[in-house]
């Protein structure tokens, strides 16, 4: 019973990471019609970028070479020991990161989308998704040649110094850790307030009349571009604050770290109805928890494989997902 | 309506054959003549490679011809009929599996010196498995819309790679592969013969020319090089493909014209996976084994890049592709590499860090020229010819002139680009 209930734990996290990244993959198919195939290297980005902003703000990134150049560090010096003294600094400094890894990953999305899919808006269907894999091949190669060569960082190093460990490490009952808890809860908040901004206020009510119509919407004063440009920046945040969540998680971080939870996401997002932002929630947790299950009870080796049958199961029987009304082709 | 003429006209293909003026026809005779030629230089050139000991080329040509054929498979796919696939690579380890496990078992059952034939029910057997994962992928996206299907594709690629690795059925042979060590396939039929006969010196010097197992493979697959081409270019003008072309522009409108979009999709699906296991068996036989790390997720990517920067629905275009995305990083790698520029053995002043750097850009140059291209030259380096009739300004004015007036002289239109017959009928419709 306690392993079931340790396998539960285990799967509402992962789920809580797959729910914050097939949040992106659903906003952008619900306002461009698009897989957004680069949405896992905004992940992969996140986590390096949470990681450089943590090597910058703890002690461990003494060594790094980015630190060495500051001119001003005995201020920073102070900022650090803060940071790192008390329960209080290190949350405020995982805050920071989290925000910091949200706002520049959500830019990289924006960046993207201006560069790479705004002058194919009118193209053919094929062209956008080609673009997406290109970008993703190139986010990772660079990543691989410029940032980390060859070698992927290992957080956990990093992270004993910067006593983020006692995040992580003190056990309660079932594997509930502090790390978890702020996992899940950070994914149930983040979702709960976009909901309501979507739902609510005026800037939601614009996104939702461009995923329905975007000439219509630009008739009524709507600025699609900025609209677009907004939501190429909300996924591509949440999917970065899901990959400084995964790398404090499992510890590593890698060029190719994207490729799966990317995919699984977007199985996620298609199980709850793709383009239906409560359907992404649901479908993330309740991937994680088929996964983290069929892990356990089925086999661990095949718990991709696992994974991919449930999307095609579901992709061949119910193509609009479980909350999403049926896929029509549009005329 | 100039312009509502020229709206009508866009599609305007041949309704019925037309004698072509003779420039043309003369054209196309020199054009079959360097054809053969090129063909002949193709067969000849690995003997080359071969007498001055650089079989290496062979063996870089080998694989080029293997991934265009899989490229040209896919170009049907993506460039005939507009449906995208990100997991190529399923079809090439469906072949390549399929083969290599039904290989091994009639290589056993047949006696010795049939042994060598177990190849060609290899291949069959390659384009059996490809076929059926073809059908099942069918099945998958009949009822979904266009870009699901790349990641459901995409899914399929990686079923396949995970089940090969973790020895499903015990069959695959895990992350080792198969032929597990010990066992060999047996040599293909004729190779011992053409080993043994086929051998000329060339007067007093080293040189000779001889027979391998290289160049075996090599003519092999060029000779189904050649097959897909053919293959390949006759579809996409017969009424299958006409079909695809439709499917790939508007698949409503296809529906509209009465054409089985479910149907013809399938079609489409199923002839390049055909291509796909075709060249997957071959490669079970070339390499003389397989495993799954030959099948990971960019293996994908780089056949698509293939297309997609070749040029989608081009034959040129992918196989400048081919010889562009697989052929420059070996390249580079064997003139640096003992054996130097072919012939002349002179090896390039480059050292191996330059070579790893060039290899290890090769992806990044690869995913940017896939956004680039996207956004300025969609269609490839070459791009993809297509039936196309515009009205050219001059017949335009007689259409106008002529406007009312049924005696047209059906010589006069044979100066401009539009058939005499539907001069005609503009004309009258003008009127």
């Amino acid at each position: 019973m306690n392993y079931f209930l340790a396998q539960l734990v285990n799967g509402i996290t992962l789920g809580g990471m797959y729910a914050l990244i097939a949040l992106g993959y659903t906003m952008v198919y619900g306002v461009l019609l698009m897989i957004n195939f680069a949405h896992s290297e905004m992940f992969m980005s996140g986590a390096y970028i949470g990681l450089g902003t943590l090597l910058l703000l703890s002690n461990a990134g003494t060594q790094n070479a980015i630190c060495k150049v500051l001119p001003f560090l005995s201020f920073f010096k102070s900022l650090r020991s803060f940071f790192t003294g008390s329960t209080v600094g290190l949350i405020i400094m995982f805050i920071i990161i989290l925000a910091v890894s949200a706002v520049l990953v959500g830019c990289l999305g924006m960046l993207t989308e201006r560069f790479a899919y705004r002058p194919l808006r009118h193209a053919p269907r094929l062209a956008p998704l080609i673009s997406a894999l290109g970008v993703s091949i190139f986010l990772q190669n660079a990543f691989l040649l410029w940032i980390a060569p060859n070698k992927p960082f290992n957080l956990p190093a990093v992270v004993a110094k910067a006593a983020i460990v006692d995040l992580s490490g003190k056990n309660l009952s079932l594997g509930i850790t502090p790390l978890r808890i702020i996992i899940v809860a950070t994914s149930v908040i983040l979702l709960i307030v976009l909901d309501l901004f979507i739902a609510r206020t005026r800037v939601g009510k614009a996104m939702r009349a461009t995923s329905q119509d975007q000439d219509a919407a630009g008739l009524m004063g709507i600025n699609v571009n900025s609209v677009i440009a907004l939501t190429f920046f909300i996924g591509p945040a949440l999917g970065g604050i899901a990959g400084v969540f995964s790398g404090a998680y499992y510890g590593t971080v890698t060029y190719n770290m994207g490729f799966m939870p990317g995919i699984k996401s977007f199985t996620a997002a298609v199980i709850g109805g793709i383009g239906n932002l409560r359907g992404a929630m649901l479908g993330g947790f309740m991937l994680g928890l088929i996964e983290s299950l069929s892990q356990a009870y089925i086999s661990a080796s095949y718990k991709d494989v696992i994974t991919f049958v449930i999307l095609i199961v579901i992709l061949i029987f119910r193509p609009g997902g479980l909350l999403g009304s049926s896929v029509v082709e549009k005329v | 309506m100039a312009d509502e003429i020229k709206d009508m006209m866009t599609p305007a293909y041949d309704k019925k054959k037309k004698k072509e003026p003779s420039h043309t026809r003369k054209h196309s005779k020199t054009s079959t003549i360097m054809l053969a030629v090129l063909v002949l230089v193709l067969i000849l050139v690995p003997f080359v490679f071969a007498a001055t000991s650089q079989e290496i080329y062979t063996r870089i040509l080998t694989i080029i011809g293997l991934y265009l054929i899989l490229a040209l498979g896919l170009n049907i796919l993506v460039g005939y009929a507009g449906q995208l696939d990100f997991g190529r690579i399923a079809f090439y380890a469906a072949g390549a599996y399929a083969g290599m496990i039904i290989g091994l078992i009639v290589a056993n059952a047949l006696p010795a010196q049939f042994a060598g034939l177990s190849f060609i029910v290899a291949i069959l057997a390659g384009v059996a498995g490809a076929a059926l994962l073809g059908g099942i992928l069918s099945l998958a996206v009949l009822r979904l819309r266009g870009d699901y299907l790349t990641i459901v594709t995409l899914g399929f690629a990686e079923i396949i790679r995970v089940s090969a690795q973790n020895n499903i059925l015990h069959l695959t042979g895990g992350a080792a592969g198969i032929p597990t060590a010990g066992k060999n396939l047996p040599m293909p039929i004729g190779l011992a013969w053409l080993q043994k006969n086929l051998y000329i010196p060339l007067g007093n010097s080293n040189y000779s020319i001889s027979f391998s197992a290289n160049i075996y493979w090599y003519l092999l697959i060029l000779l189904f090089v050649i097959i897909a081409i053919i293959i390949t270019r006759r579809q996409e003008n017969s009424r299958t493909g006409r079909a695809w072309a439709a499917l790939k522009d508007d698949d409503v409108a296809a529906r509209a014209m009465g054409i089985n979009t479910t149907k013809t999709k399938t079609s489409a699906i199923m002839m390049s996976a055909i291509w796909g296991g075709v060249a997957g068996a071959l490669f079970a036989y070339v390499q003389g084994m397989v495993s799954p790390e030959t099948f990971a997720f960019f293996g994908s990517i780089l056949v698509l890049a293939i297309v997609v920067i070749g040029g989608m629905g081009s034959t040129k275009g992918v196989i400048i592709g081919a010889i562009i995305i697989y052929g420059t990083p070996e390249l580079i790698r064997a003139f640096a590499g003992p054996s130097g520029l072919p012939f002349i053995m002179w090896q390039l002043p480059l050292s191996q860090n330059v070579v790893a750097t060039i290899a290890n850009y090769r992806n990044l140059v690869l995913g940017l020229l896939m956004v680039v291209m996207m956004a300025w030259r969609p269609d490839g380096i070459i791009p993809m010819v297509r039936p196309k009739r515009f009205l050219t300004t001059e017949a335009q004015k007689k259409i106008e002139g002529s406007a009312g007036d049924s005696t047209v002289d059906p010589n006069s239109a044979s100066a401009s680009a539009v058939p005499a017959e539907e001069d005609l009928v503009k004309a009258g419709d003008a009127a």
